[in-house]
């Protein structure tokens, strides 16, 4: 790719952006959220066309009018949200996509042939829902790799895996590599690309901020490219003293809420003032239902199964919880934890409308909610375009620096927050982090769960794992090794012997 | 070719408010087409239908007393559409408001009921009686969609010819006129219990006063209430809105009450005011066609007031199309009907641009 530039209106996604893919190799491209990256691998799968500037291909420019001209010439993609349906097997999720001349009865063979090659293990007649997200995510790279791709982009394609399937994924990436194939790796996760890529192209507001070998740069110097700035290291807890439980929660049970949901199973845990307990797991364990019983989204059969500062709240709802200090930020930021189509000021009313004088008979109180606005945007470096512009505008970094800033603006004793981090560029997740500590430290309860093992590691006293609905032991950050929580959400802790 | 419809990156409030005056255009220039396709001289047509109802007192007082009924019911299905509840039974509750204040209306006449304490109680009770009819004859399709899951779309549809036809039968039984030669009529109502005409000699009720009343204290509630905050919440982002502390059974227990409380009065005006006695059928298709004066007016309040003053310039010049051009009656609701499709459409657009691309889908 060579000079791409792209513009939507005013705004210049991609500037001048030139890059080099030789076969053999695996590329990393990297770059904040809002980067341009997601752009510039759209114009070389044929989703959008470059303003300026041309695509090579073995020397001749070509034109890409849409993905099948690109997946023709050999150009395959591996995107970060499965759009696979859960239904469907595997091999039929695959066929969708085949040209129409294949038969369903020939892609299982064709399947196995392409599963034993790259070591994948994918079983053609499973249905996908029974799959976890390492497997789907094959699902998806065989998918591409059954067009015989020259070229393979994968967008933070680790995002939801757990070390082991991450370190899986690897064998298979080198494995293309070494056919010679080349490979455009996308990822915020820079210990990954120093494991892969030889090379890798830095992308800052849509410009290239350089191209260098990750092997000789150091995970800090290469952040420091990505964000222009260096990332302040976040403040250790440090040692602060523990106060008295804030929250316990004993043998909480909860029925499956869809067909493909997790029950909850025996779920026990307390958390201390001044204390952060992390739990991690790998997506679909339990960890939206889990929130979902803790916040009071739904009610437990028990009163007692969740104790608040030592109070029964098992059977109150989202509302009464907040009334007894207690604040929540869910997984999704459209349309859970904000409003898309609300203002931002609106959305402090989302959550605050029992408190904080936001209402008064009734009334909504507009000022005060925009005043409270105003703080959060100050306090968080919130980006906004307008004073006080609908939620969905912002990006996904400014949405969650917002909805974070939320609640703790409101200075709860216990925190619960999912994913505070995910799919927040790491700024924007340095912030946040380092907010939550200092929340923690004026002794906050928070009750942290996460997909990402190094924000666990680096910000939680206690790390328990729930796999399938069932939280293990918490066990204590400082003296726990990364493989132990990975064999755990794997589902192969102590006791629990049974391969998933 | 292929016809994508790909969302607009920007919302913008002109395009959103232009959309229905475009949509109006439209649905005005196909209504002029099938007219000329009947031999009728669109200019004459569009003369007839727009300009002389607003050029004439006696029309323009008819205007304000066939918008009322429209503007009430509008204001309330508003707050169901905006909660993402489907009232589409709004006849139903407008008959069972005319109804139940209409009975009343039946006790109290002769000067019945009036010795000790007069008739001045007579029109507040009934104005009460028909919106609580309304109220308790829209919970029903709430509370089968909140109870039993069952589509409240079907439930308010059908419960319209429940109405309708139950009328129908008390008309001609029960509340039957004894005197009245075997017409399915009631008696008339006392002047107690008759809304005042507002001028000698015009058309124009007390009740006409009440929509823009309704109107300010609806936009209000909307726009500024807690109340309001939820009902557009729950519509928008049902599941931001349970994260909130909001409960959607109350808020759509709370949107089937408004909307056919204020149903079951424009009902019981419509008979008090207008009719002056109850009969089989008390409305042309009010319930129907506020749902066109709601979208019209943008699920806004005061939308609703300037889309129901139009819908109703629709049905009297289509009365008065009927008498000078011979064109039939059902060319008004034709064209309402045309006119709810043209605002769908522009809602669309308003929001999607069309895309055009060659070759197959992807």
């Amino acid at each position: 790719m060579r000079g791409i530039t792209k513009r939507f209106g005013a705004f210049t996604a991609n500037d001048d952006v030139t890059l080099g893919l030789s076969p053999g190799e695996i590329h990393a491209l990297l770059g904040e959220n809002g980067a341009g990256k997601s752009t510039l691998v759209k114009m070389l799968y044929g989703l959008l066309a470059p303003t300026e500037g041309e695509i090579l291909w073995n020397g001749e420019p070509i034109k890409l009018a849409n993905p099948n001209a690109a997946r023709a010439l050999g150009i395959g993609m591996v995107f970060q949200h499965f759009s696979l349906f859960d239904n469907l097997t595997v091999a039929e999720n695959i066929a969708l996509v085949m040209p129409k001349a294949e038969r369903l009865e020939d892609v299982p063979a064709k399947i196995d042939q392409i599963s034993r090659a790259y070591g994948m293990g994918l079983e053609p007649n499973r249905p996908v829902w029974s799959l976890s997200a390492g497997e789907r995510q094959r699902i998806e790279i065989a998918r591409a790799l059954l067009q015989d791709p020259k070229v393979l982009i994968l967008d933070e394609p680790t995002s939801v895996l757990t070390p082991q399937e991450a370190e899986k994924l690897f064998e298979t990436l080198d494995r293309l590599k070494a056919e010679g194939r080349a490979l455009l790796y996308i990822s915020h996760h820079l210990e990954e690309v120093k494991r892969l890529c030889e090379r890798a192209t830095i992308l800052r507001r849509g410009k290239v901020m350089g191209t260098c070998d990750p092997q000789i740069e150091t995970a800090r110097s290469m952040a420091a490219l990505m964000v222009g700035t260096q990332i302040a290291e976040v403040r250790a807890a440090g040692k602060h003293s523990l106060g008295k439980d804030r929250l316990v929660v004993a043998n909480l049970n909860a029925p499956s809420p869809t067909l493909h949901g997790v029950a909850l199973k025996n779920v026990s845990l307390s958390v201390r003032g001044g204390e952060v307990f992390g739990i991690a797991g790998v997506a679909g364990n339990g960890q939206s239902e889990l929130f979902a019983s803790l916040s009071g989204e739904t009610l437990a059969n028990e009163a007692g199964a969740i104790l608040i500062d030592g109070k029964p709240v098992g059977t109150l709802d989202i509302s009464e919880r907040r009334a007894l200090d207690a604040g929540f930020v869910p997984e999704e930021r459209n349309g859970h934890a904000a409003a898309p189509d609300f203002t931002l000021s609106d959305n402090i009313v989302l959550t605050g409308h029992g408190s904080d004088g936001l209402t008064q008979a009734g009334f909504i109180n507009g000022a005060k909610a925009l005043e409270k606005s105003q703080k959060v945007i100050a306090a968080f470096d919130v980006r906004t375009g307008s004073p006080d512009p609908l939620a969905r505008t912002l990006s996904g970094g400014n949405l969650q620096k917002f909805v974070v800033g939320r609640e703790i603006l409101r200075e709860p004793a216990l925190l619960i927050i999912n994913q505070p981090t995910w799919g927040v560029d790491a700024l924007a997740a340095a912030t946040i982090r380092q907010a939550l500590l200092d929340l923690c430290a004026r002794g906050a309860a928070l009750l942290i769960i996460s997909q990402d093992l190094d924000e666990l590691f680096e910000i939680s006293d206690r790390i328990a794992v729930i796999h399938t609905g069932t939280l293990s032991e918490a066990l204590p950050a400082r003296s726990t090794t990364r493989e132990a929580i990975g064999l755990l959400m794997a589902g192969m802790g102590e006791g629990d012997s049974h391969a998933h | 070719m292929r016809i994508d419809l790909e969302a607009r990156a920007q919302r913008s409030t002109l395009r959103e408010i232009l959309a229905p005056v475009g949509a109006m255009i439209v649905a005005i220039i196909i209504g002029g087409i099938v007219v000329s396709l009947m031999g009728i001289s669109p200019i004459a047509a569009g003369n007839v239908y727009f300009i002389e109802p607003l050029s004439q007192s006696y029309s323009l007082q008819a205007i304000a007393v066939k918008a009322t009924p429209l503007v009430l019911i509008a204001v309330g299905l508003t707050f169901c559409y905006r909660a993402n509840l489907w009232n589409i039974g709004a006849e139903g509750q407008f008959i069972a408001g005319g109804a139940l204040g209409g009975w009343l209306g039946l006790l109290t006449n002769g000067g019945a009921m009036q010795d000790t304490l007069g008739g001045w109680w007579i029109l507040p009770a009934m104005l009460i009686m028909g919106a609580l009819g309304g109220v308790l004859y829209g919970l029903i399709p709430a509370l089968l969609r909140i109870k039993l899951n069952v589509s409240e779309i079907l439930t308010s549809l059908m419960l319209v010819y429940v109405a309708q036809l139950g009328l129908d039968w008390l008309v001609r039984g029960p509340w039957k006129d004894p005197a009245g030669h075997n017409l399915p009529v009631s008696v008339n109502f006392d002047p107690e219990a008759t809304l005042p005409i507002l001028f000698d000699g015009g058309s124009l009720h007390l009740g006409v006063l009440l929509a823009p009343i309704v109107v300010i204290i609806a936009a209000i509630v909307f726009s500024k209430t807690l109340f309001g905050f939820q009902v557009r919440l729950v519509g928008s982002s049902p599941r931001a809105a349970r994260f909130g502390g909001f409960n959607d059974s109350t808020i759509a227990i709370a949107a089937f009450a408004i909307s056919g409380g204020l149903a079951g009065l424009a009902g019981v005006i419509e008979v008090s005011g207008k009719i002056g006695q109850l009969i089989p059928s008390i409305s042309p298709g009010y319930g129907f066609s506020a749902i066109i004066v709601a979208f019209l007016g943008r699920l806004h309040p005061v939308g609703a007031l300037i889309a129901g003053l139009v819908l109703a310039l629709t049905f009297v010049g289509g009365e008065d199309a009927q008498i000078a051009l011979h064109l039939p009656g059902d060319m008004t609701l034709a064209f309402q009907g045309v006119l709810l499709i043209c605002v769908l459409a522009a809602d669309v657009l308003a929001r999607y641009r069309l895309k055009f691309s060659m070759g197959a889908a992807a």
